[in-house]
């Protein structure tokens, strides 16, 4: 019997070689004469054993990594498949207790299956949801998804339940189910990794929004710096659509459900759900404004559900275990499980899916080993480009919707980017808002015009130039793009800024201390007041810089 | 907002053979609602960019004005006007990356590659491109080089793939 070997099929695991491991182990295998079934299964998400190469035997999967090209000779020479003596040996991978202490729920799945296989998918409890949900009325399937007090996973933490409630009860002819894939935050992979290791699984949670809402048409709406999730979900869909779960007659149960893949164009902002519509339309990503809700005219100015794939993704079980069972895990007013991604500067990063209410500390020294450097960490950055930076006094919050915004932070798709004691906080600040005036879609002032001059203030600030007038002016334009700005980008660009002047004030200038300390409101605050009326009476001449 | 490549609003005029293939790629897919960021990427993946005279092409294709065509290639940075150089090389500068040392990879880049971002080499082997986030982030820093991310890179790694471009320092 071929003895059954795994290689990932993953963006990080062949970022990292996995493509040539598993050509190199088959080239080893044929010339050694030993018959063996190569497997590429998504991953596991322990992104720092990749490739995590696993071999099925009696005693259960048994890992090797981090394994190079040059590494797979020895191995075969260790005896491979059976090398448990070799140093790259991991024992058996269920057994590994960063995998074995997680709470896996999303990523069931992820790492086990071979992702394209549909018999593998129904075999580790596919379809169950579906077939629950198709048995369901579309109103007993809104309340459950209700009662699980799932919320959002992009971000917003919203509701899940109340937005399906709202679809749900439009009358309309057409609804929409969108998938926003999107995922743009730096520090964040969870969403490629569940297209990569279990595409079927949004299929699923889909498929399970489109009948509890009414909604016949899906659309994915996937970025394009992800070709291989691209390359997986599609041939996913196709072979879906041949078995009978997407088409005309889902299941045979008389309803229609399809989706279609819509891939976007390297823009930021179109993460942002009225700018993704607006993209999905054929049009420039540009915010809308709100209302009307996509709930009531979105997608095409019919009632959709914009979901984040996380979000879709944990549908079925809900349906599966019962939303008390969902509801039962988590803390606070957060439910559930959040796959958290642990990147950076980290020891051991990848992907570790908990029940909300573990500590940050937890996360970055005993899941994470501490930084990759060695050094200490000095502060994490949570919830991508527009989350706040945090540092070591910080920790121990919890992983909870609420508690993170009580620190005037926020937890985001669940990304956390960590950085040794190296790092410039100044230069993060500044990149804040470079980041904002690239990716700005230019419909609202604030954030159009506000993180250029944003740039420039810190420039200022960083280079000692008229620093306490520079400090106050860059306070009031952070409040002035917090407050002013139409969405989440300008309006959430001063987090990561406040925070570094916050909690590292010392990176900014060597007068900072006093600076911070000193409540001032005369003429620094006149003149950057009336700096600030300068700029917003002549911006556009500094357009297109 | 990315710069905007400059050139005639028509372009230059299209062959005829060319003409034909992007009426082919247009044709059947005026009827997807929304069916203008599929076309242009089909576009662009049959001629590497979006050639400024298919704008009335597609404009005419989907009852769109030029300029609405146009507002839509120069919003998204994937869209582009120009040919790019024989690979395209994107180098990861957020967060994630920037905390292992993408900083030092961009300079170096830069300073190897004699470009800025946006830029091709003399030669015409490497358009250099910023990119925010390849979704790499616990094996950083990252590259994409055509279609492949790169994970774990180093200053030598860099080095080694820029040279596989045949881009010699």
């Amino acid at each position: 019997m071929n003895v059954r070997i795994y290689v990932p099929r993953d963006t990080s695991a062949n970022a990292c070689g996995a493509d040539e491991v598993a050509a190199a182990i088959d080239e080893h295998a044929q010339a050694r004469g030993i018959a063996i079934e190569l497997v590429r299964n998504g991953s596991r998400g322990m992104c720092w054993l990749e490739p995590l190469v696993e071999v099925e035997t009696e005693r259960g999967r048994i890992g090797f990594g981090p394994l190079t090209v040059e590494a797979v000779a020895g191995l075969f020479d260790a005896g491979f498949p059976n090398a448990d003596t070799h140093a790259l040996c991991l024992g058996p991978v269920e057994d590994i207790d960063w995998l074995k202490q997680q709470q896996r729920v999303c990523f069931s799945r992820n790492g086990i299956i071979d992702p394209i296989s549909l018999d593998d998918f129904e075999a580790h409890g596919g379809w169950q949801g579906a077939r629950r949900a198709l048995a369901m009325t579309p109103q007993d399937i809104v309340s459950a998804v209700t009662e699980s007090g799932l919320r959002g996973r992009g971000g917003a933490a919203f509701p899940c339940g109340i937005k399906w409630q709202t679809v749900h009860d439009q009358p309309a002819a057409q609804k929409f189910i969108v998938c926003n894939a999107d995922e743009g935050d730096s520090g964040t992979f969870s969403d490629r990794m569940i297209l990569e290791g279990d595409p079927y699984r949004l299929i699923e949670g889909m498929l399970i929004a489109g009948i509890a809402c009414g909604a016949t048409q899906a659309y994915v709406y996937l970025r394009s710096e992800y070709p291989l999730a691209r390359r997986v979900l599609s041939e996913a869909i196709l072979r879906a659509r041949t078995a009978g779960w997407l088409g005309a007659d889902v299941a045979g149960s008389g309803r229609a459900f399809d989706i279609d893949l819509r891939i976007g164009a390297g823009a930021y902002i179109c993460g942002e759900e009225t700018s993704l519509l607006e993209s999905l339309e054929g049009k420039r990503g540009q915010v809308r404004f709100k209302p009307p809700l996509p709930a009531i005219k979105g997608l095409f100015g019919q009632p959709t559900v914009i979901n984040n794939l996380i979000t879709l993704a944990s549908v079925p079980d809900v349906l599966v275990n019962g939303a008390q069972w969902y509801r039962d895990l988590g803390y606070g007013r957060s439910r559930g499980t959040l796959p958290i991604q642990l990147t950076g500067n980290i020891r051991r990063g990848g992907l570790v899916e908990l029940g909300f209410g573990v500590s940050l500390r937890e996360l970055l020294y005993d899941y994470g080993g501490g930084s990759a450097s060695g050094r200490p960490i000095r502060a994490v950055q949570v919830g991508g480009p527009l989350g706040a930076y945090l540092p070591e006094s910080q920790f121990d919050t919890v992983i909870d919707y609420e508690a993170f915004a009580a620190i005037d932070a926020m937890l985001g798709h669940g990304g956390i980017v960590v950085f040794d004691d190296t790092v410039d906080m100044a230069e993060q600040a500044r990149f804040a808002m470079e980041f904002c005036a690239i990716e700005s879609c230019g419909k609202c002032t604030p954030c159009r015009i506000g993180s250029r001059r944003g740039v420039e203030v810190i420039d200022r600030l960083r280079q000692g130039v008229d620093a306490q007038a520079n400090r106050v002016l860059l306070d009031s334009l952070c409040d002035t793009m917090q407050h002013g700005s139409l969405c989440a980008l300008g309006g959430l660009t001063p987090l990561p800024v406040k925070s570094a002047l916050r909690h590292f004030s010392e990176d900014f200038h060597s007068t900072k201390v006093q600076l911070c300390r000193s409540p001032f409101r005369g003429d620094a605050f006149q003149q950057a007041a009336s700096a600030m009326n300068d700029l917003l009476q002549e911006p556009w001449q500094h357009i297109g810089k | 907002m990315k710069p905007v490549a400059k050139s005639s609003p028509a372009g230059n005029p299209l062959d005829a053979d060319t003409r034909s293939c992007i009426e082919q790629i247009i044709q059947p897919m005026t009827g997807l609602p929304g069916a203008l960021l599929p076309i242009l990427h089909a576009i662009q993946d049959a001629f590497g960019h979006v050639p400024a005279a298919s704008v009335p092409l597609i404009a005419n294709a989907l009852n769109l004005s030029r300029a609405e065509v146009h507002g839509v290639i120069s919003f998204y940075h994937d869209f582009r006007s120009t040919q790019p150089g024989r690979h395209v090389l994107k180098l990861c500068r957020a967060e994630a990356c920037q905390a292992m040392g993408a900083r030092a990879l961009e300079a170096q880049l830069v300073s190897r590659l004699g470009i800025g971002f946006h830029e091709t080499t003399a030669d015409g082997s490497i358009t250099l491109e910023p990119v925010y986030c390849l979704g790499n982030c616990a094996c950083a820093p990252s590259a994409m080089l055509d279609d492949k991310v790169h994970g774990r890179l180093t200053l030598q790694r860099l080095d080694a793939l820029i040279d596989g471009c045949g881009k010699a320092s």
